[in-house]
């Protein structure tokens, strides 16, 4: 068992390098086979009206004439060992992780990224927690009423949740809920849950209900099409003769077996989300991760960038590593070697 | 967003000394509340254009701003947006300003920590501005000459401050040696810019310019304390000048600022500080800015460019909330370069085809349609530049082109059946993508047949449109361009669109207008001293840019702001063009 | 009346195809002690008529119809959730497939525990011993250490016995056992076997054997009920079926028994065709396309639905022909080829 979390670890660390070689060699490469030159990057960093002269000393202190691999090594070195920051009237030791300064803003990277952290964890955790009850609750009683009103209801508004887009969701409900009826925060609001508990989950209501439905459907629809398969399952009718209540046999031998393949997907949906909810982060203009990397990636601010991509790719990563093993947990028949 | 100009070719160009009429005005300040006509205005369309809406004295209340992005800068030095010269005024204080309020007066420029106006050497090398007395950084420490000094000669580090405008860098006289106040510490800069006792600062120029007031009410002469100055690191603390300061700075998130117990109003006649407080949310996702501007959540949208295209389908059709909308004209004309590189634009009359041939109405549906769009533009100077002219030389049956006419000049070019040629376009805007194929179809009318080709907007001007061997290797005979200036006046908008003598090999504004005539008349009006004279000879500059047909004008921009809910004392500034900040109060 | 009584059973389920009649007019009985076996080819309706007896047959859409008396007690009319209180307690079921029967999350001992707590108020330390004796029972070795084992742990001969643990947990008075050895090898089938008759003498209950192997039922059964298309074709006791036949039907499925003396794919008498739909019945004996013997019925076999009616003694047969004519059958043309080799 510690050897295989070992095992994994050592394989997520390889795919997290792997990863930030791509975000960087799409950052500078890519540019350089279209033929931009270093002063062409820089010029991305400066105001429009900025001589020749400035991109020149812009492209030198962004290190933009080095090869890419003495920049990449240069990154790699900040995060393992930190690095120092000249900001003009002084030296700023930046310590490890070092993720850099921002190319737009001279921000230190890491800093931001904690910052913005909980945003997005509050976000996910209380979306999550709704579309897991709601999205469950749903497709277990669709799936035991197949064929009713109820069922095509609600599995009907789940098709209409996966494919309306947040952005069209999330302006109609600030708009009807918000600025209409009062009821809900305005877009823009967060308050942090150490500050007020309350006004953290009145601001983070709508956020997470427009999300929690996106989700919710997919869950609904999976768990219903589980129930359906596992209650058809011999095991079920084993159950029923034992004279065991109906309750318990759905809720403890069909949902159990049902939920198995809806934890992977929940711990990759939920890992991802940490990582960045950026449509809902943009959409209601939450200062998460999401938000984060979208505007990284508006600026083209590479240290930004990579510090959203791998803090991503981490959450993604331990997610997945935590499901393999709850799966272990939950699932006997699943030995991990 | 106003655009920002590589006015920084301007100050090398030879200027003679020139004191504009609307620089040399008066400086005596006035109160912009009380300047409203005749009590509350009514709530109708473009009434903040020419007066001050909802006027009010009172003081108190919490103004909420909103962003959809983020500042480039919040350090003087290290800032080049309109909308952040314009809210910049709430915590900076520079030697002069744009005068507060609506009307034609706002784009003249008046004194702010000058006493009066920029006082010229017989030379025009030299300027000299007095400081007021009296004047507190937000610590209580006395605000000296040496500030202002210290704070344009830290403007000059370009490492350091990689967005804030160069025109001081340009035009100052700087020693050799001088590499910033941080690289070269020790170096004097008094050849460029001098404290010559506490309240006088002395500037030194290369060559002669006529318009320093109208550079100096830019940020960089907003005074930096020497011993508060952290380099790149200032933006996250601005030393306030100001009647605010800042209370938080949260990059990426918000601000907040609150009220300068040191700024002494008697010192500020421009400046009526009516909120306690101001917040700004940035990010904010634009549709929902425009929902909460609409619903009054918030006041202000602090970019100020208009209406996002949803909240225009809103807007426009519903008639209480037209009236609350303002529709002014910038000094910004979206065009097309027609190049005399590419064959056969080479010959005049080839371009006067494509002048004759032109839809203006398609042109202008493509950009937006006449609100929020602009207006047909039929020359090159937008309205509001001061001496504008408006005329027509090539004026077609409701401004639809000339068939006809197109074809006469194609005869006369050698070309009757038409030719064929490329145009650029900036392909992440969507108006100039609709603009390329509204020109390609109004070309087709006489044969000219148009290959459209998009390009990232970051380097279209280093790698593309503006680069000289690109063009003449690729063919690109038109360009889909756009200009705005930085202060409204013929020098400010023409010269480096216009100018030959600009052209260097990439990164080029003028794409198209090469012409020694266009040169000379440039020349001609810098040495002009008599302002009315000088106006008129930038309108001959305009008219001989179109004789010669390498600029075809698309439309002058139009905006379409917004009046929040509850905000009082609202004008429409034409010097910031957009609402004035600095007045803004709430009920 | 027996302690089962069966009367007239009919299962039906409405489906979009029509109704499918999967037991049709079913009686039977089974007394504490005696061994009832059920015998047909898959899809004959034994399967559902052992669900219909515990109130598994599935969801609401089924009809059913006639008496079910357990102990003196009606079934069919009873509530579902008397019902339920009875299953597991007083009828059990042991399924075919242990490995899919049994819920591969939980340990065997978790799911033998579930079903006594069920039925008796006490601790989980109490169930636990409880289950830990019944794996005893059942000829589980270390029972004590294999209770925690999950089920995909066990051989298949283990987990039929944990199967088998788990029905007779709460000591139920009728137990029924649904292809009890099907997935098991042949040593392992004769195990089981044994283990069944032995734990029946024990607990003194009523056993129904579900099978299509005659072969199994042969060693336990006192009683035996050929099935055929939802409806029973034979009944009497295991003597009377296996040396005094007279149903061409069970005459097949004598001639496709397994012995351990011949090639398992030899058969002598094989029935050709396939079991009928269950909602095309054909007309008159639902046998007849199969029957080698239909013409020798004047039609009737395609027109008249023989009845059910006793031959001698308890012996029941559901056959157009007339007694005689079976007997001299079986006497002269089955018989003989069944006993060759």
């Amino acid at each position: 068992m510690l050897t295989y979390i070992i095992r994994r670890l050592i394989g997520a660390l390889a795919m997290l390098i792997v990863i930030s070689m791509v975000t960087f060699g799409i950052f500078y490469i890519v540019p350089q086979w279209a033929g931009a030159t270093p002063e062409a990057l820089a010029s991305r960093y400066v105001g429009r009206a900025a001589t020749p002269e400035t991109v020149h000393l812009v492209a030198q202190k962004l290190g933009f004439y080095d090869p890419v691999v003495v920049q990449y090594g240069r990154f790699v070195k900040g995060l393992v060992a930190g690095a120092e920051y000249d900001y003009g009237a002084g030296v700023e030791q930046c310590p490890a992780p070092c993720f850099g300064y921002s190319f737009i803003s001279g921000q230190p990277v890491w800093p931001d990224l904690l910052d913005r952290l909980p945003v997005t964890f509050s976000l996910a955790i209380g979306a999550a927690i709704i579309w897991v009850l709601a999205g469950i609750g749903v497709g277990v009683l669709s799936a035991l009423r197949r064929g009713s009103f109820f069922d095509r209801l609600s599995m009907g508004t789940a098709l209409a949740g996966v494919s309306l887009p947040i952005f069209f969701t999330g302006m109609i409900t600030l708009v009807i809920f918000s600025y209409g009826l009062g009821w809900t925060a305005p877009g823009g609001a967060y308050t942090a849950f150490l500050d007020n508990p309350a006004q953290w989950a009145y601001n983070l209501l709508l956020p997470w209900i427009t999300l929690a439905f996106l989700f919710a459907a997919g869950y609904a629809r999976l768990t219903r099409a589980g129930m359906l398969e596992t209650m058809g399952e011999d095991y079920i009718r084993t159950a029923r003769a034992k004279g065991l209540r109906e309750r318990e046999v759905i809720v403890k031998h069909g949902l159990r077996a049902a939920l198995t393949p809806i934890l992977t997907l929940f711990g990759i949906d939920f890992g991802l989300l940490i990582g960045g909810a950026v449509l809902t982060e943009t959409t209601y203009t939450l200062p998460g991760l999401g938000q984060y990397a979208i505007l990284a990636i508006r600026n083209q601010d590479l240290p930004q960038v990579m510090g959203v991509v791998l803090i991503a790719a981490l959450f993604v990563v331990i997610a997945s590593l935590v499901v393999d093993l709850l799966y272990a947990v939950v699932d006997p028949r699943v030995r991990l070697s | 967003m106003r655009r920002k100009s590589a006015l920084a070719a301007a100050a090398t160009a030879a200027l003679a000394l020139v004191l504009s009429a609307c620089g040399g005005g008066g400086g005596t300040p006035q109160q912009p509340a009380q300047s409203a006509s005749g009590g509350a205005a009514q709530p109708a369309a473009n009434v903040a254009l020419s007066q001050v809406f909802n006027p009010s004295t009172k003081k108190g209340g919490t103004l909420k701003a909103a962003h959809s992005s983020d500042w480039d800068s919040l350090d003087p030095a290290d800032t080049y947006y309109g909308y952040s010269f314009n809210f910049g005024r709430l915590y900076w204080r520079t030697l002069t300003m744009y005068k507060p309020g609506p009307g034609p007066e706002g784009a003249t420029v008046v004194p702010d920590l000058a006493e009066g106006l920029g006082q010229p050497s017989s030379d025009g090398k030299t300027w000299t501005y007095k400081i007021k007395s009296g004047l507190k950084f937000e610590d209580g420490t006395p605000i000296t000459a040496k500030d202002v000094a210290y704070a344009v000669a830290r403007s000059f580090d370009k490492e350091t401050f990689t967005h804030g405008p160069s025109y001081l860098n340009e035009l100052l006289d700087w020693p050799k040696d001088f590499k910033g106040v941080y690289k070269t510490p020790d170096v004097d800069y008094k050849s460029a810019v001098e404290a010559t006792d506490d309240t006088t600062v002395v500037f030194h120029l290369k060559k002669p310019f006529a318009s320093m007031d109208y550079i100096v009410q830019m940020p960089m002469t907003a005074p930096v304390p020497k011993d508060k100055d952290t380099g790149a690191k200032y933006r996250e603390h601005v030393i306030s000048t100001g009647p605010y300061k800042f209370e938080t700075v949260e990059a990426g998130k918000r601000l907040t600022l609150v009220r300068n117990d040191q700024w002494d109003p008697a010192t500020d006649p421009n400046r009526p500080a009516l909120p306690d407080r101001i917040e700004v949310q940035l990010n904010v996702n634009a549709d929902d800015l425009d929902n909460q501007l609409i619903a009054g959540n918030i006041h202000l949208d602090v970019p100020g460019t208009g209406l996002q295209p949803a909240a225009l389908g809103k807007v426009l059709p519903d008639p209480q909330l037209k009236a609350r909308t303002d529709n002014p004209v910038l000094q910004r004309l979206w065009f097309v370069s027609v190049i005399p590189d590419t064959k056969p634009l080479d010959n005049p009359d080839c371009r006067k085809a494509v002048m004759w041939a032109a839809d203006r109405v398609a042109n202008q549906t493509a950009f937006g349609g006449p609100v929020a769009g602009g207006d047909i533009a039929t020359n090159v100077m937008p309205p509001p530049i001061k001496g504008q002219q408006k005329f027509d030389l090539y004026q077609t049956p409701e401004n639809k082109g000339d068939v006809n006419k197109a074809k006469e000049a194609l005869a006369a070019c050698g070309q009757p059946n038409g030719f064929s040629t490329t145009m650029s376009f900036r392909s992440d805007r969507p108006r100039e993508k609709a603009l390329a194929e509204a020109m390609q179809q109004a070309l087709a009318r006489v044969g000219i047949k148009l290959t459209l080709k998009g390009f990232p907007a970051s380097s279209y001007f280093s790698d593309y449109a503006g680069n000289v061997e690109y063009v003449k290797k690729n063919g690109i005979g038109l360009a889909a361009h756009g200009w705005g200036s930085d202060w409204p006046d013929g020098y400010g908008f023409l010269q480096a669109i216009v100018d030959s003598r600009t052209i260097r090999p990439a990164g080029n504004y003028n794409l198209s207008v090469k012409n020694p005539e266009v040169d000379k008349l440039i020349d001609q009006a810098s040495a002009e001293l008599d302002a009315t004279a000088r106006e008129k000879l930038w309108v001959d500059v305009d008219k001989k840019v179109m004789e010669d047909a390498s600029i075809l004008p698309v439309v002058w921009a139009k905006a379409l702001l917004l009046r929040g809910q509850g905000v009082t004392n609202l004008a429409y500034n034409e010097g910031q063009q957009a609402y004035d900040y600095i007045l803004l109060g709430v009920q | 009346m027996s302690f089962l009584d069966v009367k007239d059973l009919k299962i039906h389920f409405p489906t979009d195809d029509g109704l499918v009649k999967s037991v049709d007019g079913l009686s039977f009985g089974v007394e504490r002690g005696k061994t009832l076996g059920i015998v047909g080819e898959s899809g004959s309706g034994k399967s559902v008529t052992s669900l219909g007896v515990l109130g598994l047959h599935k969801g609401g859409r089924a009809r059913i119809s006639g008496e079910i008396w357990l102990d003196g007690e009606e079934l069919v009319g009873a509530t579902a959730e008397h019902v339920r209180t009875l299953r597991g307690k007083k009828m059990a079921m042991i399924f075919q497939d242990p490995l899919s029967s049994m819920h591969p999350y939980y340990t065997v001992g978790h799911q033998i525990i579930e079903a006594y707590r069920i039925h008796h108020d006490v601790s989980k330390q109490v169930a636990r011993k409880h289950a830990i004796d019944m794996l005893g029972r059942v000829g589980i070795p270390e029972p004590a250490r294999r209770v925690d084992s999950y089920p995909h742990e066990f051989s298949g001969g283990m987990r039929q016995r944990a199967m088998i643990a788990m029905a007779l947990s709460c000591d139920p008075e009728l137990l029924i056992a649904d292809e009890p050895t099907t997935a098991l090898d042949v040593t392992v089938q004769a195990q089981i076997l044994d283990l069944m008759r032995d734990l029946q003498r024990e607990f003194n209950s009523a056993l129904i054997v579900i099978t299509h192997d005659l072969g199994v039922v042969a060693e336990l059964s006192d009683d035996i009920l050929v099935m055929y298309a939802g409806k029973c074709v034979e009944y009497g006791a295991a003597d009377d079926i296996f040396y005094r036949p007279e149903h061409p039907y069970t005459w097949g499925l004598l001639g496709s028994m397994p012995r351990l003396d011949r090639e398992p794919t030899e058969r002598l008498l094989p029935i050709k065709g396939s079991p009928p739909s269950l909602i095309n019945v054909p007309s008159g004996c639902a046998f007849n396309p199969r029957c080698p013997y239909a013409e020798r019925t004047e039609g009737k076999a395609t027109t008249v639905v023989p009845e059910l009616a006793e031959t001698e003694g308890g012996h029941l047969v559901r056959c157009h022909m007339s007694r005689a004519e079976r007997r001299n059958l079986w006497e002269n043309e089955i018989k003989p080829v069944l006993e060759t080799q």
